[in-house]
């Protein structure tokens, strides 16, 4: 299932945020080879996990990491305008609109539907927060999967050359596209939107808890 | 649409407002205009300072203080670490104290519906928008499904103003000078005096010692006597 966990409530599931930053080591260090420092329990994280960020995470049935990303709003501190202003030309991105997403993680043997199911959490995000946009960085290996996913972004500046560039991007909600992301990662609306309710709302579970 | 146009005009007028009593204003035209009981704008700085303005009465401002209420208050705890906007229902009322507190705040005309939206500023900044109305679930939720994205950006409206307005505060705090009578009035409230003992003290008035507190209150920018108090202290405007 998707869960929407904010930095301070990773404590209520232990194995679930254990597997999550020890898949990210797993792919921002050792399979991407980016220059982020790991603990001496094998996680990755950086300054950002600190500023208590909303982490969606797919867990699966054993309750262990399948996937996952770390979104800050753009009005506090962000990846983008503490270290990537001079991509975008040196300008800042800041709005009540737009969320940064960044660490878009899938553990090693995520299922193939794993980064659709993530791109389906974006949307619950959009619709529910207001969220128009997302900004984030990445580098030239993402852009093929991001095609693929038909979720490509509107570049806002890039650095750098073939495999070593670096750009900063803007994703936005297309509600005509959402019923193919859904498709894709093979969920009903009504079970995305479950997921959502379980973490956000105590109000439409209730009701639903008094159904059943 | 007319409301559009309305909408556009106040937050114009709050984005030249150059002081809390005009971003005071402008939050009553917004509550008159989005047809709510209160909206409230409120900002705790690092140091536990409060900052803001809202259309909540005197009493239930006292009543909160003096009970102590940012403490249990759901709002508060519920979104102070979190940046998505809150419908109250959704928030963690299970405990007694809580549960009181509502009680309470209803009785002050509060209302029994509410929708937040956290903002999260610069380095760390913690503030809080808020409107509040009495009605049923459905009129609620249709509201707040039309209203969301105009209430989430008024709230960052008045956060931009208030920063805005920190800096000149901080950069002028030197230069916000009290009146002599004023200084006295705080200087003994700081010292732990009660009004009645100021008056007696400076040979006025009891309402009178009021009307300089207040003055101070505003000239300080603050949201009641024991944050006055606190700021003209760590400001060097008084000296205990």
């Amino acid at each position: 299932m998707l869960r929407y966990v904010y930095g301070d409530q990773l404590q209520n599931f232990p194995r679930l945020a254990a597997s999550m930053f020890r898949d990210r080591a797993d792919q921002f260090k050792t399979r991407l080879g980016w220059d982020v420092s790991v603990d001496a329990d094998g996680f990755e994280k950086d300054e950002y996990d600190t500023l208590n960020p909303l982490y969606v995470i797919w867990e699966n049935a054993d309750g262990t990491h399948g996937g996952s990303m770390r979104f800050l709003p753009t009005t506090g501190r962000t990846m983008i305008n503490d270290h990537f202003a001079h991509v975008i030309g040196g300008g800042e991105i800041r709005s009540p609109f737009i969320w940064e997403c960044t660490r878009f993680c899938l553990s090693r043997d995520a299922d193939s539907r794993m980064a659709a199911l993530l791109v389906v959490a974006c949307g619950e995000i959009m619709q529910h927060f207001n969220v128009e946009h997302f900004a984030g960085v990445f580098d030239a290996r993402m852009v093929r999967i991001y095609r693929l996913l038909g979720a490509s972004p509107d570049v806002l500046g890039s650095v750098g050359e073939g495999r070593e560039q670096i750009s900063v991007g803007l994703w936005h909600y297309a509600a005509a596209d959402s019923k193919k992301i859904l498709h894709r990662a093979g969920v009903s609306m009504a079970l995305s939107q479950l997921w959502f309710d379980r973490s956000f709302g105590t109000q439409k579970t209730a009701q639903l808890a008094q159904v059943g | 649409m007319t409301t559009n146009t309305q909408l556009e005009t106040i937050l114009e007028a709050l984005e030249q407002a150059e002081g809390l009593p005009a971003m005071q204003a402008s939050i009553e035209q917004l509550r008159d205009l989005m047809d709510v009981d209160h909206m409230v704008y409120h900002w705790v700085d690092s140091a536990g300072d409060h900052y803001g303005c809202g259309t909540y009465s005197d009493a239930w401002r006292e009543q909160y203080l003096k009970m102590n209420y940012i403490r249990i208050d759901p709002v508060i705890t519920g979104c102070f670490r979190i940046f998505n906007a809150v419908d109250w229902k959704d928030l963690d009322w299970s405990s007694k104290a809580s549960r009181n507190f509502r009680a309470d705040s209803i009785e002050f005309g509060i209302g029994n519906q509410g929708f937040s939206v956290p903002i999260r500023g610069p380095k760390g900044q913690f503030a809080l928008f808020t409107v509040s109305h009495n009605c049923d679930d459905a009129a609620w939720e249709a509201f707040t499904e039309t209203k969301r994205r105009d209430l989430i950006l008024i709230a960052h409206l008045f956060n931009k103003q208030a920063l805005e307005l920190e800096k000149e505060r901080k950069t002028e705090a030197q230069v916000a000078s009290l009146s002599p009578r004023e200084v006295d009035a705080i200087t003994l409230l700081a010292m732990g005096y009660s009004r009645a003992q100021v008056a007696e003290n400076l040979s006025i008035s009891e309402h009178t010692v009021r009307v300089y507190i207040e003055s101070a209150r505003f000239k300080l920018g603050a949201m009641n006597t024991t944050h006055a108090v606190a700021r003209a202290l760590s400001r060097g405007l008084i000296v205990v």
